[in-house]
């Protein structure tokens, strides 16, 4: 058995949305100076399209992140279906000098023996998976976003005995869905194959409305979000006691470096969840959820005593 | 050249009879609870219901895959290990499976029983799938719908795992088992809960003249006065996107791929399966009817038949789906 993280980890997810390179650039450079994250993944996990445009930048940022004395990983990508995201992923894996996140089966098999980290993309449901991919090499778990507390509490549990960390995603939208086919592209007219990159156009994804105008969904190329940014700043001190170490962001286009602290300021035991709950909630241009958590609907948000 | 096989939905034991009596070569059903993907009020099979249709199937020699392909729930394994348990002791000729910790238990209790692949495993290249060969010993894999013919030829080419493709019926636009979307709106999920936009969920109410459906607190869509209002199945509803009303994910309609049983046999596909285990007996059986006979046709050199099959699918729309890239 080995002994719990001496303090709390923060983990920064890699961008989801399809940002110019000089935003993504800019971004990560305010990261590595200002941020009070430990891990930082990167990478374009959504659409191997997009992949080219940040290339360089994505060099340069991992030498600035390094520098800056965090830890970098790079991400595999989700979907790997076709020839080219095949050889992107196969690529990634053997190039890769930093710790590889393997977000879908075929990264995971080409990972075997080596040490490296299993994104929230691989389906975790329970100890007996957790076990066996602890047992391929796995050092870190990022949970999927819809597990209840009870799930969360069984898995930091059987991470603790076997040694694996344990993360939980506790801000941004919740990745839903994920298809061969661009919403975003569909919404536009257009097909995926000619897509203009119109996903460029939403640095936080495509809003999805009811017919009735309710706000619901969000679009991202090929992937579905939650239109609402999940916040567990209010569950933290009870997902550390379950034994999760790390706690993930996923970035988005606003003031990160604010929303970071105010986890970090929750951590350390300087602030209260629920008043960083309310700082959260000016950040981001749509409600906070915390539902997945507390086994509801995952677009409610649970406060009071149930929290 | 051998033939395709054919594998069909069961959701209780005179659908069972009616896939045997009209064709298929397989049958696959689940257990009536959480364990499997379809867990519907009234619908499966209990352990004597599946000890029957095995009886039933085995002497018209039609196999029987038990399908246990939701993901265990953490702190509660044994429902799930139970049926596999249970699956193997009682004779079924293949268990189909998502879960890696179900897979390693199968493995190690179960040496002697066929493991196939769940699509709810979404296993979409080679390497994902030769790790499933290789770890557990599995002799299929159900092709997520994400792929098309010329990807899934390749797909085979590399590997000797079995493939199985959908051929015909309900269709998820978004990858089997990554979909979270039922839970975000109505709690329950089809990973944990084997349930999709729960019925339990849904209403239809009144609007000024039109009729809204509705999965928990969400307009899935709203039909006017004499429109047909299908089920809310979130992914096929209808939403607004980038100042534009329709059908942002999928049209309502459903997956026939007859046309393509040529290219599919040269990309090397095994099986053909069709959806459909919450369908009535009436439908199973034309539907299944219907693909026997394209399929002898097809296996003996013959003009497949095109038969109509417009009144069982959803919104009279057909779709190849991923099958073809312009789908996407």
């Amino acid at each position: 058995m080995t002994s719990p993280a001496a303090s709390p980890h923060l983990t920064l997810g890699p961008v989801l949305f399809n940002w110019p390179a000089e935003r993504w650039r800019d971004f990560y450079a305010r990261i590595a100076d200002e941020a009070a994250v430990d891990t930082v993944i990167l990478g374009e996990i959504v659409c191997f399209k997009r992949a080219p445009f940040i290339a360089d930048a994505l060099e340069e940022s991992v030498a600035r992140l390094l520098a800056a004395g965090k830890e970098v990983w790079l991400a595999s990508p989700i979907l790997v279906g076709g020839d080219r995201e095949r050889a992107a992923m196969r690529d990634l894996v053997a190039d890769a000098p930093l710790t590889v996140e393997a977000n879908d089966m075929g990264a995971l098999a080409l990972l075997d023996g080596r040490r490296h980290a299993v994104g929230p993309f691989i389906n975790l449901y329970n100890e007996a998976t957790l076990a066996w991919l602890a047992g391929r090499g796995a050092v870190s778990v990022s949970l999927p976003a819809e597990l209840p507390a009870a799930s969360v509490a069984a898995l930091a549990g059987a991470g603790r005995e076997l040694g694996v960390e344990v993360e939980v995603q506790v801000f941004g939208r919740a990745p839903l869905a994920i298809s061969a086919r661009c919403y975003h592209a569909r919404a536009h007219g257009l097909h995926k194959d000619g897509c203009q990159f119109v996903c460029g156009n939403d640095s936080n994804g495509l809003a999805v409305e009811t017919l009735d105008g309710q706000s619901f969904l969000t679009v991202n190329g090929t992937q579905t979000l939650s239109h609402g940014y999940l916040c567990l700043t209010a569950e933290l001190e009870r997902l550390a006691a379950m034994g999760v170490g790390r706690f993930r962001l996923s970035p988005h286009d606003t003031d990160m470096v604010r929303v970071i602290d105010a986890f970090r300021g929750v951590l350390d035991g300087q602030r209260d969840g629920a008043d960083a709950a309310a700082e959260i909630r000016a950040l981001v241009d749509a409600p906070v959820a915390n539902g997945f958590f507390h086994d509801t609907v995952g677009a409610s948000y649970v406060t009071g005593a149930a929290v | 050249m051998d033939s395709f096989e054919l594998i069909c939905p069961a959701g209780n034991p005179a659908a069972l009879r009616a896939a045997v009596d009209s064709g298929a070569d397989a049958v696959y059903l689940g257990f009536r609870d959480a364990t499997n993907a379809r867990n519907f009020p009234g619908l499966n099979f209990s352990r004597d219901d599946l000890a029957a249709g095995l009886a039933y199937a085995h002497a018209r020699k039609v196999e029987v895959y038990v399908a246990i392909n939701t993901y265990p729930q953490a702190g509660n394994p044994e429902p799930w290990r139970r049926a596999v348990d249970d699956a193997a002791r009682l004779g079924a000729d293949a268990v189909i499976l998502a879960d890696l910790g179900l897979l390693d238990h199968a493995a190690r209790h179960h040496p002697e029983l066929r493991l196939h692949l769940s699509v709810q495993a979404s296993a979409a290249n080679a390497e994902a799938i030769r790790l499933y060969r290789d770890a557990f010993g599995v002799r299929r894999v159900v092709l997520p719908r994400v792929l098309t013919v010329p990807e899934i030829a390749r797909l085979n080419a590399e590997t000797d795992v079995e493939t199985e493709v959908f051929v015909f019926g309900g269709l998820c636009p978004m990858a089997e088992g990554r979909c979270s979307l039922s839970s975000y709106a109505t709690g329950l999920s089809p990973n944990k809960q084997g349930v999709c936009s729960p019925a339990s969920h849904v209403r239809y109410e009144p609007r000024d003249g039109a009729l809204a459906s509705r999965l928990g607190d969400f307009t899935i869509n709203l039909f006017a006065e004499g429109e047909p209002a299908g089920y809310p199945t979130l992914c096929k509803g209808r939403f607004v996107a980038g100042g534009g009303a329709g059908y942002l994910f999928e049209e309502p309609t459903s997956l026939n791929a007859m046309e393509l049983l040529p290219d599919l046999k040269k990309a090397g596909v095994r099986a053909l399966k069709i959806e459909g285990r919450q369908r009535s007996k009436a439908y199973i059986a034309a539907v299944v009817g219907a693909y026997r006979a394209a399929l002898d046709a097809f296996a003996a050199g013959r003009p497949v038949p095109r038969p109509d099959l417009d009144a069982m699918v959803e919104g009279g729309a057909q779709t190849t789906g991923a099958y073809t890239r312009a789908w996407r």
